[in-house]
C-alpha cells in the first residue's frame, strides 16, 4: 500500500427535492485498500456510489477519485474505475464475449491487447467455455462473474462493487471474493464495496464505514469498530449503531418491472 | 479499429439479426397492406384513370415499414434502461452524443434493411421499379426516413420509463403520419385542409422522394424532398441529443 488516497470525499451532499439522501459525508479510501460501505436500506450507499462514479451530480461537497473530480473530469474518472452495479447491467441478447468486447471498445482498449484480455478474464472467472453462449442462458452467479470480468477489462485502479453478492449462493460468493482478493494482490487495485452480509465485510474489508440516514456513523477497521461499540461481532456493532428498526425501501419501478419480466418468463 | 460508435451500431444490428420472429413479424403488416390495398383498390384506381395502383402504393408501403420499424426502435432504450444495460454505457468514457448517434444509426440501419426486404416483396407481387439508375437515390430517401424517425422514437423514449405506454404513444403518432403522407393516395386533388396537413408532414416528402426515385413521379421534386427531410432530420436529431443527455439512471 502506497498510502495515497484513492478516494477522497469531503462534505458530500445529495438532495432529491426535499429528501436528503446523503447528508455531508466525508471519508478517505487508501490506494490498494478494500473498503466496505455498510448501512441499512435507504442509508445512501448507492447514491454515494452513483456520485463517485459520475452517474449523479452532488448537490454540494468535494470528491476526488484517483485524483480526478467526478463532476469536472468525468472521462478521466470513468477510465479509472470499474463497476459492478447492484442490478444486472449485461445485455442478455449478446454472448458473454460480445458483452466483454462491447465494454473493451467503449473504454478504448487497443485492439492488439483486447482479445487476450477478454480471453484471460473469462478464464479467470471460469466462463471461458461459455463465451459464445447468450447471457440470457446464464445463472445469476455466472452473470455476476461476467460483470466482474467485464469491469476489469480496462485495468481499473478502483473497483466499485454495489452489493455484488446479493442473491448468490455461498459457493459463488466465496469464489467471487477469492477473485477480488487475488486481483487486489496482483494489481494493487482498490476495492470499494457495499453489502448487507456483515460477516463478509468483516472477513474481506481492511476498513469499514457505517452509514445511516445519509450520515457516516463510524469509520475504522473491524476491530476498532467492535472495540468502540463494545460489540462481539461486526453485525452487533452495526445493529448497535443503526438500531433494530426495519427499514422499508420504496419499491422502485425497476423492481416492479423485474417481477413482471419474471411473469413473462423472459 | 473499432470505435464506440461502431460497436453501438453493431450491437443493434446483431440483436435484430438474431431476433427472427421480430424480423418476420414486422413484415406481416406491410404484406397485408400491399395485398389488401394493392389488389383491393387496384381496379378502382385504374378505372379512375390513375393507372397501376401497385406502382403507386409500393413506395408508400416501403416507407411505412421503415417508419414503423424506426419509431419502435425507441423501445430498445426503455428496455436498456429497465434491464440495466443503459448504465453500462452511461458510465463509460464515451460522450452522450456518440452514444446517441450510434444508437440512432443502428436503428436506422435496421429500418432500412426492413425497407429493402419490403421492396423485394413488392417486386415479387408485381411492383416494377422504373428507373434502376435511381436506386441509390431511393436508398438515400429510405435512410433519411429511417434516421429521422429512429431519432424521433428514441427522443420520445428518453423521456419515458413506461414500457406499456410507449407503444400506445407511438401508434398514436405513426397512424396519422402514415395515413396523411401520400403513401396510400396522391396529394394532388386532396381537399384543401387535408392538403395542408399532408404538406406539413415530413413523411410526405420521404414518400414523395422514394416514389420519385422508384417510379419517376415526384410531386414536390427531389430537391424540395431532400431539403425538407434533411432539415427536419437535423432538428429532430438535435432534440434527441438534448433529451438523451438528460437521461439519468
Amino acid at each position: 500500500m502506497r498510502g495515497m488516497p484513492a478516494i477522497v470525499v469531503k462534505g458530500l451532499v445529495k438532495k432529491f427535492g426535499k429528501v436528503v439522501a446523503v447528508d455531508g459525508i466525508s471519508f478517505e479510501v487508501k490506494e490498494g485498500e478494500i473498503f466496505a460501505f455498510l448501512g441499512p436500506n435507504g442509508a445512501g450507499k448507492t447514491t454515494t456510489i452513483k456520485m463517485l462514479t459520475t452517474l449523479l451530480h452532488p448537490t454540494d461537497g468535494m470528491m476526488k477519485v484517483n485524483g480526478f473530480d467526478p463532476v469536472s473530469q468525468m472521462d478521466d474518472v470513468r477510465r479509472s474505475f470499474g463497476i459492478v452495479f447492484q442490478d444486472p447491467s449485461l445485455d442478455d441478447d449478446l454472448t458473454a464475449e460480445e458483452n466483454m468486447h462491447f465494454h473493451a471498445v467503449l473504454y478504448g482498449v487497443k485492439k492488439d491487447i483486447r482479445e487476450k484480455r477478454i480471453h484471460d478474464l473469462l478464464r479467470f472467472v471460469e466462463l471461458e467455455e461459455r463465451k459464445d453462449d447468450l447471457v440470457k442462458k446464464f445463472s445469476g452467479g455466472m452473470k455476476r462473474r461476467l460483470e466482474i470480468a467485464r469491469g476489469l477489462i480496462h485495468h481499473p485502479k478502483i473497483l466499485f462493487l454495489d452489493e455484488p453478492t446479493l442473491g448468490l449462493d455461498p459457493q459463488t460468493r466465496n469464489s467471487m471474493w477469492e477473485h477480488v482478493s487475488k486481483l487486489r494482490k496482483s494489481e494493487g487495485m482498490t476495492v470499494f464495496f457495499t453489502t448487507h452480509y456483515m460477516e463478509e465485510a468483516a472477513r474481506i474489508a481492511d476498513r469499514v464505514a457505517i452509514i445511516d440516514h445519509g450520515k457516516i456513523l463510524k469509520v475504522g477497521t473491524v476491530d476498532e469498530l467492535k472495540r468502540q461499540t463494545k460489540a462481539k461481532s461486526l453485525e452487533d456493532a452495526f445493529l448497535k449503531l443503526t438500531g433494530r428498526v426495519i427499514r422499508e425501501e420504496q419499491s422502485t419501478s425497476l423492481e416492479r418491472m423485474r417481477t413482471m419480466r419474471k411473469g413473462w418468463g423472459r | 479499429m473499432m470505435d464506440p460508435l461502431q460497436v453501438m451500431w453493431l450491437r443493434q444490428v446483431k440483436k435484430y439479426w438474431r431476433s427472427k420472429p421480430r424480423m418476420i413479424g414486422s413484415l406481416g403488416q406491410p404484406i397485408l397492406f400491399l395485398v389488401a390495398f394493392g389488389f383491393g383498390f387496384g381496379h378502382i384506381y385504374a378505372k379512375a384513370g390513375g393507372g397501376n395502383y401497385l406502382q403507386f402504393l409500393a413506395p408508400g408501403i416501403i416507407a411505412m415499414s421503415i417508419l414503423f420499424t424506426a419509431m419502435f426502435t425507441g423501445i430498445e432504450l426503455i428496455w436498456d434502461r429497465r434491464f440495466g444495460f443503459l448504465k453500462e454505457t452511461l458510465v463509460a468514457p464515451v460522450s452522450r452524443s456518440q452514444l446517441v448517434l450510434g444508437r440512432t444509426l443502428g436503428g436506422a440501419t435496421v429500418a432500412v434493411a426492413q425497407g429493402i426486404v419490403v421492396c423485394i416483396i413488392s417486386v415479387l407481387v408485381g411492383f416494377r421499379p422504373e428507373h434502376l439508375e435511381l436506386l441509390p437515390l431511393a436508398l438515400v430517401f429510405m435512410f433519411l426516413i429511417a434516421f429521422l424517425f429512429t431519432a424521433l422514437g428514441t427522443a420520445i423514449a428518453s423521456r419515458m420509463e413506461d414500457m406499456q405506454a410507449f407503444p400506445l404513444i407511438i401508434n398514436f403518432l405513426i397512424m396519422p403520419l402514415f395515413f396523411l403522407s401520400g403513401a396510400l393516395f396522391p396529394l394532388t386533388g386532396a381537399p384543401k385542409g387535408l392538403d395542408v396537413v399532408m404538406r406539413l408532414n415530413p413523411l410526405s416528402y420521404g414518400v414523395d422522394g422514394l416514389r420519385g426515385a422508384l417510379t419517376g413521379t415526384a410531386d414536390f421534386g427531389f430537391r424540395l424532398d431532400l431539403l425538407v427531410l434533411v432539415g427536419v432530420t437535423i432538428v429532430v436529431f438535435i432534440i434527441e441529443k438534448q433529451l438523451f443527455s438528460k437521461v439519468e439512471v
